[in-house]
């Protein structure tokens, strides 16, 4: 798999004394075998995701008019800082991939499959804080690299909210100082929430204050995606056509 | 068994009472169903009535080894199960994306907004800590399972009281429930999650869905607040895209909720802190109330008649004009009339009767039936020029005798319902045809 972007830095709202470690690197892929996959380096979140397009899925759940969205995301035991012994099927992976589903049934054109299902697995292989976020924008790259029609981009990104600022992206160390987070899933153009996901405690004045910054930050995940996606179809094409 | 499918006319009644802002059992957009709390006479145990869905939890607490990186809280533990008599469609085996769904929602509610103090919970840092463990069961579902089981979550905590613990050194006193008085937990705040359910793709919103209004939602969005105004939790599922200013117009909503059905759980609990003091009852026994009839009573809704009756008459004039019923009683006997003929028995020739009519009864029979089929509501006209006309047997009742005073008694040998004995007597001449033409 190649890597090759240029890095950009995501604007963290709090550009305090010691700057925040905020970069956003998406790498393009060119996928090696014909099953379409995409690899996504966050600020030290790596996942991969692969989307398997199987158009004779169960046949006891296939619905007649659309798409059957299916989701599996699991961690590796070595992305955490402590091994983790179940890396899937506790309540935590299967909420995320509910999550995760809930999302992309959104966000694809279902109708255009009747009858098919639509499986994507996302396995985190280092989580540094904005794993849903990593899952999701890597979700997007490999289900767009399989071709399926989506309605838009889906950008996510997380966001906190600390000492009166909202931060976007946050990483480990800020999330488990337990403050708020928020986790967004955005589709950018009609500027609709997929997924709006917070814990923690946020006192309702800043919700839009945080929102506005998970916002914003979606959407500059949103322009590098773009920029990778082109240029990858435009070498795909390169290769492919003459 | 599986959930039975609604049906389209329900889904579409339901969506345009919405889009016209009106609900099923007459509330408005934002009302909340009645709340009613009772609680067992443990400490710790609740029931919630939201409307008609119900939540028992119950609380309970052990001493356990703490986890090894957080070796100074205590562990909270929550678990949210869907009883099968909470609805049919609920099964051992079938529900799990719904049940992790609602678990994971009030984990992340009830312990990651920290509502309930751990570092209380430790007793000796390292080695002893309560664990507290909140069981929720869902005794019945009539919608909006994730409010009743906040609800009955943080009621169950602020009720419960622990067995109270001394450490003098290196020991640890625990002590009984007689020998001191069991002690609170420390809880922060009381979050509550609020749920609306969004219609037509986000255009319409409705405040506690009920079980119809779920099923024809599209999308669920929960605000989990306190009244102080903090949001602890936002969770929105069901696949549908919002906006950023209708997040925020609901938090608002929630905001006002939560303080209503603060004020309510305040109530309750120093209730029943009054009457467990004075030496009443309290329980589950004496939250139902005895001697009270029991009724089914819906509240009057009023609805718009003024156009009821140009819309009745637009209908009769375009229906057709109902069919012609000459009704002619026949009196057999001083008693015993008879007016038409019922129709034909649609279950077939239960039992033959007439051993001898068997041959030559079936092809009359078929002709008959035939006949009948065409004027259902002539038959008795038909009496003389059909040939027979069917009649019901039935094969438990006894042989009828009538004795009819101006006829010869003759035993009858069909059975016949008590109703219909005297079509026997417009059997006979069917009877005399039949062996007249056996005879010949």
């Amino acid at each position: 798999m190649v890597e090759g972007a240029a890095p950009t830095a995501k604007p963290g709202i709090n550009d305090t004394a010691t700057p925040r470690p905020a970069c956003l690197q998406p790498s393009s892929h060119k996928p090696i075998s014909k099953r379409p996959q995409a690899y996504l380096r966050a600020p030290h979140s790596h996942s991969s995701s692969r989307t398997g397009n199987e158009i004779r899925g169960s046949r006891a759940r296939a619905l007649p008019d659309r798409a059957l969205v299916n989701c599996q995301y699991s961690s590796a035991t070595f992305s955490t800082g402590e091994r983790k012994r179940r890396p899937h099927g506790d309540r935590k992976s299967c909420e995320m991939g509910l999550q995760l589903r809930q999302t992309f049934e959104a966000a694809i054109l279902t109708q255009l499959h009747p009858r098919s299902q639509i499986d994507i697995y996302v396995q985190v292989l280092q989580a540094d804080g904005g794993t849903y976020a990593a899952c999701v924008n890597a979700a997007t790259l490999a289900v767009l690299d399989a071709g399926i029609p989506m309605r838009d981009f889906v950008c996510a990104c997380s966001a906190g909210f600390v000492d009166g600022t909202a931060l976007a992206d946050l990483s480990h160390v800020e999330e488990a100082a337990g403050g708020p987070q928020l986790a967004l899933a955005l589709l950018p153009a009609s500027g609709q929430i997929a997924l709006l996901e917070m814990d923690a405690r946020l006192h309702e004045d800043h919700l839009e204050q945080v929102l506005e910054a998970a916002a914003r930050a979606s959407r500059d995940v949103h322009t590098v995606l773009d920029r990778v996606v082109r240029q990858h179809v435009q070498e795909a094409s390169v290769l492919l056509g003459d | 068994m599986k959930e039975t499918p609604m049906s389209n006319c329900e889904r579409r009644f339901l969506l345009r009472a919405i889009e016209e802002k009106k609900r099923l059992d007459g509330r408005q957009t934002y009302d909340y169903r009645n709340i009613k709390i009772s609680f067992g006479t443990d400490y710790g145990c609740c029931i919630v009535e939201l409307g008609k869905t119900r939540v028992l939890g119950q609380v309970s607490c052990e001493l356990v080894s703490p986890k090894l990186n957080r070796a100074t809280e205590g562990i909270l533990f929550f678990n949210l199960e869907l009883s099968q008599m909470a609805a049919p469609a609920f099964e051992p085996g079938r529900q799990s994306d719904l049940l992790v769904k609602l678990n994971r929602l009030l984990e992340r509610c009830l312990r990651n907004s920290k509502c309930i103090d751990t570092e209380s919970l430790c007793v000796v840092a390292g080695e002893k800590v309560w664990q507290i463990r909140v069981d929720l069961h869902l005794l019945n579902h009539d919608g909006n399972i994730i409010d009743a089981a906040s609800i009955a979550a943080i009621v169950a905590l602020c009720h419960f009281r622990r067995p109270d613990v001394s450490v003098q050194g290196d020991e640890v006193t625990l002590y009984t429930l007689e020998e001191r008085d069991p002690v609170p937990l420390s809880i922060h705040h009381m979050p509550i999650c609020v749920s609306f359910a969004f219609f037509q793709q986000g255009t319409y919103l409705l405040v506690d869905p009920s079980e119809r209004e779920e099923r024809v939602m599209d999308g669920l969005l929960v605000i989990a607040m306190n009244k102080h105004r903090e949001i602890c939790t936002i969770q929105s599922s069901g696949g549908i895209m919002l906006l950023k200013d209708q997040v925020l117009r609901c938090s608002k909503i929630a905001g006002v909720k939560v303080v209503e059905i603060t004020e309510l759980i305040q109530k309750a609990l120093e209730n029943d802190q009054k009457v467990r003091k004075e030496g009443g009852k309290f329980g589950f026994a004496e939250s139902m109330a005895n001697q009270r009839i029991t009724a089914f009573k819906m509240e009057k809704a009023p609805i718009d008649t003024s156009d009821v009756e140009e819309k009745a008459e637009e209908i009769i004039s375009e229906a057709e004009p109902p069919s012609e019923v000459v009704s002619k009683p026949v009196l057999w006997t001083p008693g015993t009339a008879q007016i038409g003929e019922g129709i034909e028995n649609s279950w077939g020739h239960l039992e033959d009767s007439e051993k001898e009519d068997e041959d030559e009864g079936g092809s009359d029979e078929a002709v008959i039936l035939d006949g009948v089929k065409m004027d259902p509501g002539v038959e008795v006209s038909n009496i003389g020029s059909q040939d027979a006309p069917i009649v019901l047997s039935d094969s438990e009742e006894e042989e009828m005798i009538i004795l009819e005073p101006d006829k010869n008694p003759k035993k009858i040998r069909t059975q016949t319902v008590s109703a219909a004995q005297v079509r026997a007597a417009s059997k006979k001449p069917v009877k005399r045809r039949r062996k007249k033409r056996a005879a010949n």
